[in-house]
């Protein structure tokens, strides 16, 4: 038989690892409170809320914060449509170029974000289409499908195909079967999934420089700070924000999804 | 009187792959049908034909004298008790049992009150409130069959229902159903591949085997009097005589089955122009032993009684049997 | 009985269309498929071959207009000393940072995988999860801070008194520097922490197949554990691995803000990509440039597929 103890030197590594995933996040959130402005001292000479508050003020901030609300949540409405379009079709039957659908839907995460990015701008320049907050938006929508893809094809597979069968049986017509049967059964698949999108779609930033135009989301905003900062303290505290906003549906898609299609292979 | 239901020349054909074949049959209304057969025979096709899950790509079903061409399975009067149950993860007991109510807009109340009276009737009353994942496979499945029955079906289809159960369970379930369905008249459509429970349960039988119906009959006809040699093997576990040795005997060119009841095991030395068999092995069953037998090419089993003379593997025997415990068949298959 | 066996069906539009999509499932499969593959098959596809059809067109040097006629000459680019240079840089990259992805994540998924039970099954889950799907620009962001010449890490060398250790080291060349933030270590390192959480999931999935008794037998057999670990577990694993360098290593190639932020001015083909489609206007070798990352990755994943790597996804 073997030991359930692990041994010490996998114990140190795996926490070790995990230690080196978690802590560089940690540090933003002290950062967010330091009393340093000009420079990323440590440790911090002091702390204080009081950027918390000058952020608050800020209109680009905020500005930035509203489109990039607004983007993420039509995206993900597209999404949730096209990638429940896709996965109900995939999982239905086999039908012949099924592989390549899937293939299709994950191409635009599976290739470097920046070949997604460049071949939408020169596409919106070859059709003279103007950058607008449009143009954000199908973008997003293009990558974020595979989530909820990934989120309702899995669901859709535990589903057995006897229980469509059966609410047919007992007389539920194909839209009935839908309400009562297939909806009920992929609702928390769906929710996680659009909660995912949602968290891709409100950080990312290398689609969107491409096709953003002069608009700026938050992500694009924390981008000019990065690379030419101006006020580094709240950079610090739009960070931590960022950083909060993204946690949520994360540990929400996390509690729908829980000890069903994720921690599979538990209990075996 | 008008079948229950009525396959004319239906074929189901997936390419090249004829799962089934031009099959013809009729089943009688309050009859309880059993199709049997080995795994890919085509029996679960059928009865997914009649429920409307597949479409014929030939000939036609039809249900009480209707045609169901075209027909999709929520307008069909017939319902099905699936293999796995499929009962709704998400909906409690109550729930499951009242979705057929509550698709067809019966009040919430009455349809309630509906489903506690198809519990009873499976004799899981006061289960209502329980999800499935709750239950236990026996469970699951008498709510599967409340839910089947809840609509009053005039065809109730039953596949492999008790597949999943334990051998207890199974036979006291073989039991149940038999009782429920002289209760309630309604016509059962019986999918299996165990013959024991085929034959125990069912007024008719209808063996499968690729794609085709090879015979039907009543239990005890299927069972004794094979028509065919795959009949023989799998429902009757018969041994089964090749023309040549039928012919040594009794000068028929046919295939003779022989159960293995019948078989005589007599001294080598008797009769120098009948059947020689070597002894392959034995083994004692308790009310009788078993003996193995090579005879020739073929394998062959003898049942002897208690008290019988048990020979040896190795031995040299003789195998005779009473002229009317053989049965003959088709020349050919 | 009266009641029939089959009913004449409800009347209305829903019902009647029930009825119609019952019989044609293949009118189904395209309904169910249609709005996505217009949106993926037109707009993204189409984009992605305008692009590609961009690299056959070439610059002239002179007007800096693109000119519409197919030559290779933009690909024949790619291949003068400063752009290979940058081609060579970044997959060195890429297959140094997925090597030290998959030795850091291979004990964080295998602890998880064969001992952490229950609850801590579930904390461990989280704490790959959350890392990977927190947000990518708070994670380079919080380098910075690290990397910084008074950021946390130099004060941490300077109070265990190593400074002249981390001196020495960034006085190597090609992996050295002035400070860490701005040496190929840092982006290297920035590379890691990022796309680690990506190796560890893949790995865990495929360790998690492998059943306790495989490893008990080997152990039966005489192994050591040692010799379990080599002979057994590494080969099972290794189809994770795979796909999980498969993310790794498609991600390192396309960044171009990394190493932006972090690292050299030494360009990666990101960068490259994002200078020459912005100022300098020359979208056919932009256009090329974005060609390679393809390349490599339809190689490297031809290359997986026949070790089974994609089971494990």
């Amino acid at each position: 038989m073997h030991s359930d103890r692990a041994p010490l030197a996998l114990k140190i590594a795996a926490a070790a690892g995990l230690a080196f995933m978690h802590l560089p996040i940690l540090l933003i959130f002290v950062y967010a409170f330091t009393t340093e402005d000009k420079s990323y001292q440590w440790p911090p000479p002091g702390f204080t809320t009081k950027w918390i508050g000058v952020t608050w003020e800020r209109p680009d901030v905020w500005e930035a914060l509203s489109l990039s609300l607004k983007v993420a949540a039509i995206s993900t409405g597209i999404a949730l449509v096209l990638g429940t379009l896709c996965a109900a079709a995939v999982s239905r039957t086999r039908f012949f170029g099924r592989e390549v659908v899937s293939l299709l839907v994950i191409l635009p995460i599976a290739l470097p974000g920046i070949i997604t990015g460049i071949s939408l701008r020169s596409a919106f320049h070859l059709a003279d289409i103007p950058f607008s907050f449009w143009t954000i938006v199908l973008g997003h929508a293009t990558f974020c499908v595979v989530v909820v893809y990934n989120n309702a094809v899995a669901r859709f597979r535990r589903t057995s195909g006897s229980l469509i069968e059966a609410s047919m049986d007992l007389g539920a017509d194909g839209f009935q079967t839908f309400r009562y049967v297939i909806l009920p059964n992929i609702a928390t698949a769906l929710l996680a999934g659009g909660m995912l999108a949602f968290a891709l779609s409100f950080d990312e930033v290398i689609v969107t420089t491409f096709t953003a135009g002069q608009q700026q989301t938050l992500p694009i905003w924390m981008l000019e700070e990065l690379v030419r900062p101006r006020e580094r303290p709240v950079t610090n505290v739009v960070a931590m924000m960022v950083a909060l906003v993204t946690l949520l549906p994360i540990l929400g898609a996390y509690y729908l999804t829980r000890g069903t299609d994720t921690v599979a292979g538990q209990g075996k | 009187m008008t079948a229950a239901v009525r396959f004319s020349g239906v074929s189901r054909h997936y390419g090249d792959v004829r799962a089934v074949d031009d099959v013809d049959l009729s089943i009688a209304e309050g009859e309880f049908f059993a199709m049997l057969g080995p795994s890919g025979s085509g029996k679960t096709t059928c009865l997914r034909l009649i429920a409307g899950f597949e479409q014929p790509t030939a000939g036609e079903v039809s249900i009480f004298g209707e045609s169901a061409h075209g027909v999709p399975p929520y307008r069909r009067h017939v319902n099905t008790v699936f293999q796995d149950y499929a009962l709704f993860p998400h909906l409690n007991v109550i729930d499951n049992v009242s979705y057929g109510p509550m698709i067809a807009g019966t009040p919430k109340a009455e349809r309630h009150r509906a489903a506690e009276d198809a519990l009873e009737m499976v004799a899981l009353p006061g289960y209502g409130s329980r999800k499935p994942s709750e239950l236990s496979g026996g469970q699951r499945q008498r709510v599967a069959l409340a839910r089947a029955l809840i609509n009053r079906p005039r065809v109730l289809l039953l596949d492999e229902p008790l597949g999943a159960l334990d051998l207890k369970l199974r036979e006291q379930m073989q039991e149940e159903l038999k009782a429920l369905q002289r209760k309630l008249g309604i016509t059962f459509v019986f999918v299996t591949h165990d013959q024991g429970e085929a034959l125990s349960m069912a007024d008719r039988v209808a063996v499968f085997n690729a794609g085709k119906i090879v015979q039907i009959g009543a239990p005890e006809d299927v069972y004794y009097r094979p028509e065919v040699p795959f009949v023989a093997d799998f429902v009757g576990s018969s041994n089964v005589l090749p023309p040549h040795l039928v012919a040594k005997v009794t000068g028929q060119w046919r295939h003779g089955a022989l159960r293995p009841e019948a078989v005589r095991l007599g001294d080598a030395g008797l009769g120098a122009d009948g059947l020689h068999a070597t002894v392959h092995s034995t083994a004692f069953l308790g009310a009788a032993t078993r003996v193995s037998l090579d005879l020739e090419d073929l394998s062959m089993v003898a049942l002897l009684p208690k008290g019988a003379r048990i020979p040896q593997p190795g031995e040299q025997v003789h195998v005779s049997w009473a002229a009317e415990d053989l049965h003959m068949m088709e020349a050919t298959e | 009985m009266s009641e029939h066996a089959i009913d004449p069906g409800r009347r209305g539009i829903l019902p009647a269309l029930s009825d119609l999509l019952w019989r044609n499932p293949r009118l189904v499969i395209l309904l169910l498929l249609g709005p996505p593959a217009l949106w993926l098959g037109i707009v993204y596809l189409g984009a992605l071959f305008a692009l590609l059809a961009q690299s056959f067109f070439s610059i002239d040097e002179f007007s800096g207009l693109i000119q519409y006629e197919f030559t290779l000459k933009t690909y024949r680019e790619l291949f003068t000393p400063a752009n290979f240079d940058i081609i060579l840089r970044t997959v060195v990259m890429a297959a140094s940072v997925t090597i030290a992805a998959a030795i850091v994540a291979f004990p964080i998924a295998y602890y998880a995988a064969r001992y952490a039970r229950g609850k801590w099954k579930a904390l461990f889950y989280l704490g790959v999860m959350l890392p990977l799907w927190s947000s990518y620009l708070v994670k380079v962001y919080s380098w910075k801070l690290i990397l910084a010449k008074e950021g946390i890490l130099n004060w941490l060398f300077e109070t265990l008194h190593l400074s002249w250790l981390l001196n020495a080291y960034l006085a190597i060349p090609v992996v050295g520097g002035n400070s860490l933030s701005v040496s190929a270590t840092g982006t290297f390192l920035v590379f890691l922490y990022v796309w680690l959480p990506f190796m560890v999931l893949p790995i865990q999935a495929a360790l998690e197949r492998v059943p306790a008794s495989m490893l008990e037998a080997s152990g039966d057999l005489g192994a050591t554990p040692g010799q379990t670990f080599r002979h057994v577990l590494l080969p099972l694993a290794l189809p994770g691995v795979i796909a999980g360098s498969i993310f790794t290593f498609s991600l390192t190639l396309g960044d171009y803000i990394i190493p932006q932020i972090v690292g050299t001015s030494r360009r990666f083909i990101g960068q490259a990509v994002y200078a020459y489609q912005g100022t300098a206007g020359n979208i056919p070798l932009a256009a090329a440039f974005a060609v390679v990352p393809i390349v490599i990755m339809a190689i490297y994943l031809w290359a997986a597929k026949r070790m089974g790597a994609f089971d494990a996804l």
